[in-house]
């Protein structure tokens, strides 16, 4: 692990650690949602900055880690079609599957391509008109609107064999799921930066209001995080709810318009099941009926398809903040990140790949 | 994977999908630049997934991309 003081801004984040202890006078459990803020946070070791009063645990923040074994197996098969070119983000090579994943189908021969954006699918699929063409749209609120731009513009270019195999989540339906349950152990959350860039903050007024809870929407780098600890601290002992944004140097309270708009076009409010969570109402996007001939689950009917996941993997404890990694007993042991058991070990965002980088070779805490 | 990355536009065509080249450091990319209307060459945009998110200030973009490296979030995996 390396440590703050590493860190450009060393100084600050002591500095800040410090008005963090000063504020606090009883214990509180802050919830980070983005898998960046979490790699941070376990990177540089800002837990351990904290006051013992204050602590973090690390949410559902990695759409790879989420992504539901039903669905990567549905990938699985769709790649597995000769007349198929598969194309995705390079995270989701490795997630396990019910048996296999996206990296043991490719190697059998099976045309699998990694690409970095849906628009280069796109072209792929205007490159080879006698290949089906079939993206994982796979993502939050930030990807969305890339993958909703790559749908119109096969719409209107008339591309017949371009799909997509949708996984789309939103993040505040995962959130009120996390208040709701009767296990909330989370006093506040710090939103994730980069989905705020498109969303904007007020969709997360009504989630405050409703559960009393401070919403403080936070950049992902040492010294941001720990302002944004600060900000969700001093509500807490305020006694204040509010949604408030430390990254106001990207995040704007109304989000990027144009591209919600183009999420709008394309997408609509669907439920969606969480790896690890299980089904959360309005969690997700699906296109609209207008778009249903670029669904690729529905062109190729594997809807259906789809399995369970390893009964050892405790992610969606680990999801939900109730356990942390190394209490897992699977932990690098039967699960590594050459052997990962469930998402949350293959993405380098996710939380027990995070602590299996960092922190391996330390004491496991009580869980 | 939500994180975006900061490049500087090199040009931009009138195509409906406003595509542009943009330089992240000595790696060039084609990305979409019709979220950013207003952004035109020689401006900073972050850029996720192919499509430029929002724009923002040199310094800011220079800030950006050092805690990146320095997290190793650099571009690799976060589909500029
Ligand atoms: S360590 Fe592996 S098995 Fe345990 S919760 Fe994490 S991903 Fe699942």
């Amino acid at each position: 692990m390396k440590y703050v003081d590493e860190f450009r801004d060393g100084h600050h984040a002591r500095a800040l650690a410090e008005a963090i202890r000063r504020k606090v006078t009883r214990p509180w459990t802050l919830m980070e949602v983005c898998g960046g803020q979490t790699h941070s946070i376990v990177r540089f070791g800002l837990d351990e900055l904290l006051p013992p009063e204050v602590t973090l645990i690390h949410g559902p923040g990695c759409p790879v880690c989420v992504t539901p074994v039903a669905l990567i197996d549905q990938a699985l098969a769709l790649a597995g079609r000769p007349e198929v070119t598969f194309c995705s983000f390079g995270d989701m090579l490795r997630v396990p599957g019910s048996a296999e994943d996206l990296f043991a189908v490719k190697s059998r021969g099976a045309d699998v391509r990694v690409v970095y954006s849906p628009l280069d699918a796109l072209a792929l699929a205007r490159e080879l008109p006698h290949r089906e063409v079939v993206f994982f749209a796979v993502g939050f609120e930030t990807t969305a609107p890339a993958n909703a731009l790559a749908v119109a513009q096969a719409k209107q270019e008339g591309l017949e064999n371009f799909s997509i195999l949708v996984s789309h989540v939103r993040v505040p339906p995962a959130l009120e799921a996390i208040l709701a349950s009767p296990q909330r152990r989370v006093d506040a959350f710090l939103a994730a930066g980069h989905v705020c860039t498109i969303m904007g903050t007020e969709e997360y007024l009504p989630l405050a209001a409703k559960h009393h809870v401070p919403i403080v929407v936070t950049a992902f780098e040492p010294v941001d995080l720990l302002q944004g600890i600060l900000m969700a601290v001093s509500q807490l002992e305020e006694g204040r709810a509010e949604v408030e944004n430390q990254y106001a140097r990207l995040v704007q309270a109304g989000g990027n318009r144009p591209a919600q708009a183009l999420i709008q076009e394309v997408f609509q409010v669907v439920d969606r099941t969480w790896r690890g969570i299980g089904g959360i109402p309005e969690s997700g996007f699906g296109l609209r009926p207008e778009y249903a001939r670029f669904d690729a689950a529905r062109r190729y009917a594997v809807s259906d398809v789809g399995g369970a996941e390893s009964p050892d993997c405790r992610s969606g404890l680990v999801l939900q903040g109730l356990l942390k990694p190394m209490a897992c007993p699977a932990f690098g042991k039967a699960c590594t990140p050459d052997h990962p058991l469930g998402a949350t070990m293959v993405s380098s965002e996710g939380a027990c790949a995070a602590y299996y980088r960092y922190r391996r070779f330390e004491p496991v805490e009580a869980p | 994977m939500c994180l975006g990355v900061p490049g500087q536009i090199l040009d931009v065509d009138d195509s409906p999908l406003r595509m542009g080249r943009v330089a992240f450091g000595p790696t060039v990319k084609e990305v979409s630049l019709a979220c950013v209307p207003e952004a035109g060459p020689g401006a900073w945009v972050v850029v996720h997934a192919g499509l430029a998110l929002d724009q923002l200030d040199e310094e800011a973009a220079r800030l950006m991309i050092e805690a990146l490296a320095q997290l190793e979030l650099g571009t690799g995996e976060n589909h500029a």
